[in-house]
């Protein structure tokens, strides 16, 4: 198994460089660059050398010395660069950034799978009742509506008729852990009720596929009684495909929460990337995007070996 | 819309014989008689359309007029869904939204589509080199969620229409190339391209004849998921102002920006764009869900020309335990 991880890893390193250098480039090729931006903005300065401001940002050399530069530092020392605003260095705005962005991410994937989970199986053991036609409803409902929709009605709602507005200030999780989810949960619900809805079908159908195999009919032959055939026979080896369905949400869970983060003002990776882009912080850019392919392709490494977990019929090589 | 659809039920009463009609006229009958959801999806498609391509005549005002007298004005008889802070209609701003989604909704998928179907027939087809450089490329693209990188891109593209539509065609058109290599590499074995190689048919006709239309139904069902996708993207692209700019009426922009300190004031402002928006996006689902089952590759066989494997198509399709 070590092996395996190995190769993977192994692998994943040239994507990376390649992802990277892909958002490398384009970031700087394209008009409308920081130092135009630079410029309006210190334009209340008197005699103010461009040049200087350019060689300090490291930007009057080519573009592929500056992503040596750039590769070269962080290989070297570690170090991913500097803001090009504010000067604070990249490693410490993301480490600020990134605990939201995972707790906001694991708690709508489990209020995800909560309401996904059991719906998905009720709607599989009671097919085509009024029951199983009423959560595929819902599972599609859940699809359909916007995250965004919900948390703009979830934040004018409640105050027009009561008065209260949700209070969105963070409290990090180390600080106050039961705070912290209680801040946490009315963005994780919103976030999470759209990719139940996937979950949920997926969850149906694979139960329906699981419940016809032979094996269930030997565990119902040998008496077994519903709970223990649906729990340890049939829910075992349906789930065994929805975790690849849970492993493929999470790019768009981490899409979701920028929008999400956005309209509760949480202080995430998803509005790191959004402001940084608006200003053209190209280090601050490449170091987040950077963050998010290496975290992207841990978590598909970690979703791999899940199903050697569940299934015992999968061995890596 | 229901006169249409009660037609086609008629003339399925009248005319029962198969063969005489064309495929998409059975698929339409077998849609209405087989899915109730997804005829309602499809009524739902169908009027989005309508009421995009004639917005100009359902409008009851123009959609950026202000009645600045009227502002923030409660629904009523004049103003149906009421106002908002501009004093603008909402019906007609939504109206003119619906026009808007067709666009980036149909146009979006297209390009989506078409890059796929290029993409992925080109690697799944000719493999080798080309193949394994062209896949490193879309996993490099992969590595970032895809939100993240329309962000990226769209700033620095900045907001319009037509960028968001190119930027999430392509996004998608990328990732969705797999499915296509997939399904190419899937056919590629049979023995049919095997013998169009051995006449002689040249690489551009035996994909035109051979691989295309034995890989249409994952290419349709990839068209009609991307369709919703699209409006869903454009609408919370819009919604964090990177999208459509203001003042052109999109479902998302009309929930985002100066409206939001209005919504308190006029809640209405905050509800219909959303119901328009799920409506659509709900509808249009349904309506590719019923197309999926419909054209399941497992159950296509040779639907429009051997009137036998239509019979045993649809006699497995009637089975009760096949799973949706």
């Amino acid at each position: 198994m070590w092996q395996y991880i190995t190769r993977r890893l192994l692998l994943a390193i040239p994507t990376i460089i390649l992802a990277t250098l892909i958002v490398f480039i384009t970031i700087r090729l394209i008009p409308g660059s920081i130092l135009t931006l630079m410029e309006q903005q210190y334009s209340y300065i008197q005699n103010i050398n461009m040049d200087v401001i350019k060689h300090n940002l490291g930007l009057d050399v080519p573009v592929y010395v500056q992503y040596f530069r750039w590769v070269g530092n962080i290989i070297l020392h570690g170090d991913f660069g500097k803001s090009m605003w504010t000067t604070t260095s990249v490693i410490s705005e993301i480490s600020a950034a990134w605990p939201v962005t995972l707790e906001l991410g694991i708690l709508a994937i489990i209020i995800s799978q909560l309401i996904a989970l059991p719906i998905g199986i009720f709607s599989a053991l009671r097919q085509d009742t009024w029951g199983d036609y009423l959560a595929r409803s819902f599972a599609i409902l859940f699809i359909a509506i916007p995250g965004f929709w919900i948390a703009t009605l979830v934040m004018v709602f409640p105050s027009i008729w009561w008065g209260w507005t949700p209070s969105i200030v963070y409290i990090p999780f180390v600080k106050d852990p039961i705070g912290s989810l209680g801040m946490f949960i009315l963005p994780a619900v919103v976030l999470g009720l759209n990719g139940s809805g996937s979950t949920m079908r997926m969850t149906r159908t694979m139960m329906l596929e699981v419940m016809r195999q032979d094996y269930i009919r030997t565990a119902w032959a040998k008496g077994l009684r519903e709970r223990v055939v649906v729990t340890r026979h049939t829910l075992k080896n349906a789930l065994i495909p929805v975790v690849t369905i849970i492993g493929m949400q999470l790019p768009s869970v981490i899409g979701g929460a920028v929008i999400i983060e956005t309209i509760f003002g949480l202080p995430g990776m998803g509005r790191l990337i959004v402001t940084s882009t608006t200003q053209r912080d190209y280090t601050m850019v490449s170091g987040v995007m950077l963050f998010f392919a290496v975290g992207l392709v841990l978590i598909n490494i970690i979703v791999d070996l899940t199903y050697g977990i569940l299934d015992p019929r999968v061995h890596y090589k | 819309m229901k006169i249409a659809n009660s037609n086609s039920e008629r003339s399925s009463g009248i005319n029962t014989n198969r063969k005489t009609r064309s495929a998409p006229v059975r698929m339409l009958i077998r849609l209405i008689k087989e899915k109730p959801l997804g005829t309602a999806g499809a009524v739902i498609t169908l009027a989005l359309l309508l009421i995009g391509l004639f917005a100009n005549q359902l409008a009851p005002y123009p959609p950026n007029a202000p009645h600045v007298v009227d502002a923030l004005a409660a629904p009523s008889a004049k103003y149906i869904l009421g106002t908002d802070n501009l004093g603008r209609d909402l019906l007609s701003r939504i109206i003119f939204g619906a026009r808007i989604s067709v666009v980036v909704g149909l146009v979006g998928a297209l390009i989506s589509v078409s890059l796929s179907t290029i993409l992925g027939t080109l690697c799944g087809y000719f493999g080798g080199k080309f193949d394994l450089l062209v896949q490193r490329f879309v996993d490099a693209w992969m590595c970032f969620p895809g939100m993240v990188i329309i962000l990226v891109v769209m700033s620095i593209l900045g907001q319009g229409m037509w960028q968001v539509i190119l930027v999430l065609g392509i996004q998608t058109g990328i990732s969705g190339s797999r499915v296509v290599r997939s399904a190419v590499i899937g056919i590629k074995g049979n023995v049919y391209l095997q013998a169009a190689v051995a006449i002689g048919g040249s690489t551009p006709q035996i994909l035109a004849k051979h691989v295309l239309p034995n890989i249409l139904a994952p290419i349709i069902i990839m068209f009609s998921m991307a369709v919703p996708n699209m409006i869903m993207s454009e609408s919370g692209l819009s919604f964090l102002g990177y999208g459509i700019p203001p003042p052109t009426p999109s479902w998302g922009g009309m929930l985002s920006g100066s409206a939001r300190a209005f919504m308190f004031m006029a809640p209405w402002m905050a509800i219909w764009p959303g119901v328009a928006l799920a409506f659509v996006v709900y509808g249009v689902n349904m309506f590719g869900d019923a197309l999926r089952d419909i054209l399941d590759p497992r159950l296509r066989g040779g639907v429009g020309r051997y009137g036998v494997k239509v019979k045993k198509a649809v006699s497995i399709k009637s089975n009760p335990g096949t799973p949706q």
